[in-house]
């Protein structure tokens, strides 16, 4: 038989698509359960380690339920809004305009501190890169930092996931003295010493370390309105303990007299 | 068609897995697969993971070609092999994800990098198309072999002198050599530095094996 006669070309390619494409389907709808159920697993690691309690995967799941407190859904004037926060895709939200995005946030309660873990989500050098950043009840100190990506450049880029990398953001402030919003930056050339502001970068992972800063600022100041309000709330509730504390001194004072 | 039956591991069959390692192998001699040679080769994990990928997807994408190659029409030929190629790096990958997560996520970059690694498409091509599954499958293994441990080899001298470790470990500063001043060449994990080894690594073969060397 002549191979190379038009009608057999068409029936040999026609042929070999159908068996790849139906093998390959098939394969994926068979694995897909198992997949989905890794990453939302990773996920949960994720989000566990940005507050520094390290487990394993298989782990995770319970470790979320205990350590986890509440999770919520904010609107861009940060206020609590009733939507699920499974359904909420960070990819999908951070295209959106401002004013119609969504801000998923997590908080956690490590021992009887209130941590607030905020999702993060941005672009590295080949693809998306995501993480998730604690901080504490002053809304301003960060109490720890985890970072992913999907495709970075092994041994350069792909090191933020890695503690070196993560570990020097512990402590690190989001507001200067002043109270103005800066952000923390990456640093090509390493961070100045008793810079609250900056980390070290990655010696040829500048591209990615630039993306980490943009995602840090990007998504952080998202959530600005409700760190104020946090802020606020938390002020309102260090006068009225001083002022309880004031009666109690009070009433201690008069009982001596 | 009396043909006498040829014994598995014949002189020839072992020829084949035996010269991609040094008279033919795939990245010093058939100067293929340079590109993932430069770009994986900056710490030694990677660089196993991935000589460990190659040598599924070669040896099984060379016995499925060999397997085709009297119904593969030769004016499609290469996209066939991309097909075959394709779906196996997919396979893999897929169920990488499902059962071996870690290993999956070690891999992700790579898997684009295994399908347009030369080294594959020019087995099937140049052996695959021509000889028998058995045979076929062989050239797979020691191809595979051939360019692991070209790979290996670049990679270690790129993450000792590079970042000081070796698969992550950090082996100069357990041994105290920073102590004396030592620091690390930021260099060797710049892709240029790749070429620059395996480059050594062509220099040092070519002094010792001299079937290497074209006559004047």
């Amino acid at each position: 038989m002549d191979l190379n006669k038009n009608t057999y070309v068409f029936f040999f390619s026609t042929a070999m698509v159908l068996v790849v494409a139906a093998l390959l389907s098939f394969t994926s709808i068979k694995l897909k359960p198992l997949q989905q159920k890794n990453i939302a697993l990773e996920n949960k690691q994720n989000i566990l380690s940005s507050v520094g309690i390290y487990v394993s995967r298989e782990e995770a799941d319970l470790n979320y339920d205990k350590y986890i407190t509440d999770s919520f859904v904010l609107d861009s004037d940060g206020q609590k809004t009733d939507i699920d926060i499974s359904s909420i895709q960070l990819n999908k939200e951070t295209k959106k305009p401002k004013k119609e995005q969504n801000m998923p946030l997590f908080i956690s309660n490590i021992n009887g501190s209130e941590k607030y873990i905020i999702p993060l989500r941005g672009t590295g050098l080949w693809g998306p890169i995501w993480g998730y950043i604690s901080l504490d009840n002053d809304m301003n100190t960060v109490y720890g930092a985890v970072f992913d990506h999907k495709a970075e450049t092994p041994g350069l880029g792909a090191e933020i996931n890695r503690d070196f990398f993560e570990k020097p953001f512990n402590g690190k402030r989001i507001f200067d003295i002043e109270g103005d919003f800066v952000s923390i930056a990456v640093v090509k050339g390493g961070a100045k010493e008793n810079d609250y502001h900056g980390v070290d970068g990655i010696s040829g992972g500048t591209i990615t370390s630039d993306g980490v800063t943009a995602m840090l600022k990007e998504r952080l100041d998202k959530y600005l309105p409700y760190f104020e309000n946090k802020m606020k709330e938390n002020e309102v509730n260090d006068i009225m303990n001083f002022i309880e504390e004031d009666i109690n001194l009070n009433d201690t004072i008069n009982k001596l007299n | 068609m009396s043909q006498k039956k040829e014994a598995l591991f014949s002189k020839k069959n072992k020829k084949l897995i035996t010269d991609p390692l040094d008279d033919n192998n795939p990245i010093t001699v058939q100067v293929l697969g340079i590109c993932s040679a430069l770009a994986i080769t900056v710490q030694l994990k990677p660089a196993v993971v991935m000589s460990f990928s190659v040598l599924f997807v070669l040896s099984v994408a060379n016995v499925v070609v060999s397997l085709l190659r009297k119904f593969i029409p030769s004016r499609i030929r290469i996209i066939v092999f991309l097909v075959v190629i394709a779906t196996l790096v997919i396979l893999v990958d897929e169920v990488l994800k499902a059962y071996i997560f870690d290993v999956s996520k070690e891999l992700s970059v790579f898997v684009g990098l295994i399908i347009t690694n030369c080294i594959i498409m020019g087995r099937l091509e140049a052996f695959a198309l021509g000889n028998t599954p058995w045979k076929s499958f062989l050239d797979g293994i020691g191809n595979s072999f051939g360019y692991a441990w070209i790979l290996i080899a670049v990679a270690f001298f790129r993450e000792l002198l590079g970042s000081g470790t070796l698969y992550g470990y950090p082996v100069l500063e357990k041994l105290g050599i920073y102590n004396f001043g030592y620091e690390n060449n930021g260099m060797m994990i710049l892709p240029p530095m790749a070429l620059v080894t395996v480059g050594l690594i062509i220099w040092v073969q070519r002094i010792r094996n001299k079937k290497l060397i074209e006559p004047k």
